[in-house]
């Protein structure tokens, strides 16, 4: 039986019907088109469904749909603001940070839980910070650079 | 006109500038669609059925209680899909592969598909599917699998090209050979001849995103194939072959690819998505689990390699031989082939011999991995010649210097060499700063070369110039790290117009002809140089355009900085016309301004890397750690140094863990133990350090700007590298690859009894 859910996403109200087995990462891409919550494994193994549920880090294949009554969630969706990119997107881009970029939502969601939490992050903590999401394509180098920089833009510094 | 696709030099004003990508906001922002983002109306959920069995017959199978069940749209088996391959094995095996016809071959091979409305029914109707196997013996190692008792595989597999016609088959399918000189003879002269055994796991490309695809065919005999791909055209005649249909009557569009890496060179479901939706008479939409990934898409070979090199006391390389043996999984591939090819050619030698095996296993069909059989190869020759260098009390670097390859070379797989990296590389990791920095307690520092051939291949590119001057350009290879600013940056400057005036996309199969798949680092090499063709073909037109503005004859007419100049004093008052106003001008002088090109690129330079890694183990646990990693490669020319270095680290990052941690693990039952990113461990951001990138350009003589593949090579030297490091830390010659902490504990013990004993 489908349960009946209430809740806020990317800072919009929104509401949805769903199976009580039915996770999180399928609700958002399958009910609510929120497709730049990607599944790379669905077992909690790769970060790549990373979305933030009241200000916590999660990786929504873990998650049920029902877990979101309430509650606020943060996807790669709702990270600019209108045209305006939010510092980590840009540098993303700009250090090319991404190749594929399938990675590339969860990562954002997993850096922007680290800058507010820490936003003077040594490299060793944005490296263990970043230490649940999978990238194959790029080595890391250059995500770790675009946060650092990111990070000093959000600092003002 | 001719095309000329020799390099000339040039000074370039857009080719090697780092613009940000066209891509790149849809990426950051979720907007951008992959394989699994894409709905069509009214789509059925695809799953397969897969074997639990390593091998096994299949006797019956009973698809009538799945069928019945409310929601179930079709039921799919190998009946569903008839051989219409007409005696082609390449194209049966891959039919094999996709749906088991008699027997299955490993663990993970399909059986039957079903599509229903829902994932809850369509799992439930898998459940219902029963399968009756007669199990049989398997074999899934190597070594194991070439000896004369071995499981057989397939009962008519006799062994193609060994010096006679086998007796009895094998699971050898094939032996290739290369080489030149006389080994023995070679042997013979050297002071030192070492010989070893090397063994490397199965590892797979861990691309991040799972294949996906959605499928629609409708009853007039058209297609829709949306999917995850490095070849939409290659899946497209693929799938029209396996499914009878017309090439021209299935549209592929490939979506964006989350990862690929040689892994989706293949169909795997795509062509059973199609049969059922045409069975199903709706759109399918497939996507594979992780789980499914591994086990039943394509990793690369597990291998064991027998190397024997002999060198005398002044460093010169007498001989070098090699066999190769390559598991391609349960159908014949050419990874033993590749091997004995690239294994030794970083050097040059007057006395050479590789054989390659293609050995038949009870695993997944091995598909490409990033300079597809190189590491391996590699892994091995490097380990020996560091070895044979430390042995004459030599530099391991100085040694390579010495035999390095150069221009005029003949390969040890045939043919001569042009202008060649492999000793700019060396010479660079020479003077890297990286050699001088000084190392900690339980480290050790590690050098080895790569080598990878590159593609080129069918390339048809367009590029189409816009009513207000703008420019499409129109690829058919797909972008996997940033492609579409490369090449725009190529066609801007052989327009000489500024990078943002280009607008890259990548084509469905309806509207450009056959492109080859973008492998072998062909994307930037080979559509760059389509590309430039276009453009120059686009200049042509340009110029008659202008020519019929000015009403002059167009051999009067250059074309300079993005401009048509009239040429000679008397045109002298005649203002250059730009791109822009010869485009809002063409209405009225011929249409639209346009130009194409249809190529076979030849010539993609090879490619050469210099690796510098330096490796801390602990003693105690026997995990070791990359703590400083430098990549020097020759790119011939870097059109985007960014994304170039990025190819650079992003395949020193999979050497590393391929080197450390990454295997296929298989239980006695023949099932993969570990089909999971849990306990199949890929690197993750604190595993590795910062990757230092070091870009050489020796041109490539056979592209007009010098452009070189540069997505593979860097995969080739980390697992030998690393192995280097550890034996300059401990003493200790690491044969087994990943270097996973029992295995060094236990070389690092066994190091310890023979000092003591
Ligand atoms: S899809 Fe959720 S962690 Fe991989
Ligand atoms: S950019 Fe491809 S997985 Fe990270």
């Amino acid at each position: 039986m489908a349960v009946l859910v209430s809740t806020t996403v990317n800072g919009d109200h929104a509401e949805f019907a769903c199976e009580p087995n039915e996770t999180l990462l399928d609700v958002l891409r399958n009910r609510l088109a929120l497709t730049g919550v990607k599944e790379g494994c669905g077992t909690g193994d790769c970060g790549s469904c990373s979305v933030i549920l009241d200000g916590r880090l999660v990786c929504s294949c873990l998650v049920l749909g029902i877990e979101a009554e309430g509650r606020k969630v943060e996807t790669v969706e709702g990270m600019a603001h209108g045209a305006e990119l939010h510092p980590l997107q840009t540098k993303f881009i700009e250090h090319a940070a991404l190749q594929c970029g399938v990675c590339t939502p969860g990562f954002l969601m997993a850096a922007k839980a680290l800058l507010e939490k820490n936003p003077d992050p040594s490299e060793e903590e944005i490296r263990f910070g970043l230490a649940g999401n999978l990238c194959r394509c790029t080595g890391y180098d250059k995500i770790v650079r675009a946060v650092q920089d990111a990070a000093k833009v959000m600092r003002g510094a | 006109m001719p095309l000329d696709a020799s390099y000339h030099a040039k000074s370039f004003k857009s080719v090697g500038t780092r613009p940000l990508r066209p891509d790149g906001i849809d990426k950051v922002t979720g907007r951008a669609k992959y394989g699994a983002d894409h709905n069509m109306p009214g789509h059925l959920v695809g799953l397969i059925l897969r074997s639990p069995h390593a091998h096994a017959k299949i006797k019956r199978i009973d698809i009538s209680k799945a069928e019945k069940l409310a929601g179930v749209k079709a039921v799919l088996t190998a009946a569903d899909l008839p051989d219409l391959t007409n005696g082609d094995q390449g194209m049966f095996d891959i039919l094999d592969n996709c749906m088991a016809r008699t027997k299955v071959f490993y663990d993970g091979h399909a059986v039957a598909a079903v599509a229903a409305v829902d994932m809850a029914t369509a799992k439930q109707a898998l459940k219902l599917i029963k399968v009756d196997y007669q199990v049989l013996p398997h074999v899934t190692d190597v070594d194991e699998a070439v000896k004369p008792k071995a499981p057989l595989l397939h009962e008519k597999c006799f062994t193609e090209g060994g010096e006679s016609k086998p007796k009895n088959p094998s699971n050898v399918a094939k032996i290739t050979e290369f080489g030149h000189g006389d080994v023995e003879k070679g042997f013979a002269e050297a002071d030192i001849v070492i010989e070893r055994n090397f063994k490397t796991e199965q590892t797979h490309q861990g691309y991040i995103e799972p294949h996906a695809c959605v499928a629609s065919v409708s009853p007039d005999g058209t297609g829709e194939l949306w999917v995850c791909t490095q070849g939409h055209f290659v899946y497209r005649n693929h799938c029209a072959m396996l499914l009878g249909m017309d090439v021209s009557k299935l549209r592929v569009t490939s979506s964006e690819i989350g990862g690929g890496f040689g892994g989706k060179t293949h169909v795997w479901m795509e062509p059973v998505a199609l049969a059922l939706s045409r069975k199903a008479n709706r759109p399918v939409k497939i996507v594979m689990t992780r789980e499914e990934v591994f086990r039943a898409s394509g990793p690369t070979s597990a291998t064991s390699i027998d190397v024997k090199i002999g060198i005398r006391k002044d460093g010169t390389i007498t001989a070098g031989k090699a066999e190769l043996r390559y598991a391609s999984g349960p159908y014949l591939s050419m990874w033993g082939e590749l091997g004995a090819m690239t294994s030794f050619a970083c050097y040059d030698l007057k006395n050479v011999k590789t054989r390659g095996y293609e050995v038949l296993v009870n695993r997944p069909k091995s598909a490409a991995y990033r300079a597809p059989s190189a590491p391996m190869a590699a892994f091995a020759v490097e380990s020996v010649i560091d070895e044979l260098a430390k042995r004459i009390g030599k530099d391991p670097l100085e040694v390579r210097i010495q035999n390095a390859a150069k221009q005029g070379t003949r390969s040890s797989y045939g043919p001569v060499y042009g202008p060649i990296g492999i000793g700019p590389t060396l010479e660079a990791a020479r003077k890297h700063p990286h050699m001088k920095a000084p190392l900690g307690k339980n480290q050790g520092r590690g050098y080895a070369c790569g080598f990878w051939f590159n593609f080129g291949g069918q390339t048809c590119t367009d590029v189409n110039v816009g009513p207000d001057g703008t420019v499409t350009l129109t690829v058919g290879t797909v972008d996997v790290g940033g492609s579409r600013a490369s090449l725009a940056l190529c066609v801007a400057e052989e327009l000489g117009i500024p990078y943002d005036q280009v607008k890259c996309t990548v084509a469905d199969t309806g509207a450009l002809g056959h492109n080859d798949m973008t492998d072998g680092s062909r994307g930037t090499f080979s559509s760059s140089m389509a590309g430039i063709f276009a453009a120059r073909n686009t200049i042509e037109v340009l110029k008659e355009r202008a020519a019929k503005m000015w009403e002059i004859p167009v051999s009067d007419v250059a074309w300079e900085n993005g401009h048509a100049k009239a040429v000679g004093s008397k045109y002298g008052n005649l203002a250059p016309l730009s791109l822009k106003e010869i485009a809002a001008a063409a209405g009225n002088t011929g249409g639209p301004v346009a130009g194409h090109a249809e190529i076979v690129a030849d010539g993609a330079g090879v490619s050469f890397a210099t690796h510098i890694c330096d490796v801390e183990v602990d003693p105690e646990t026997g995990r070791s750690r990359v703590v400083r990693y430098t990549v020097i490669q020759d790119a011939g020319k870097a059109v985007h140094p960014t994304y170039v270095e990025g190819q650079y680290q992003g395949g020193a990052a999979q050497g590393i863990g391929w080197a450390l941690n990454e295997e296929y693990i298989y239980g006695k039952d023949g099932r993969l133990q570990n089909p999971g990113f849990l306990d199949y461990r890929i690197p993750v951001c604190s595993d590795l350090p910062m990757i230092d990138t070091q870009i050489l350009e020796i041109p490539n003589p056979n592209h007009p700007y010098g452009v070189r593949g540069v997505g593979e090579t860097s995969i080739v030297p980390p697992i030998a590298a690393i192995a280097n490091a550890v034996s300059n830390a401990f003493g200790v010659r690491m044969t087994h690859v990943p270097m996973s902490p029992p295995r060094v504990l236990k070389a690092l013990e066994a190091a310890k009894k023979t000092k003591k004993a």
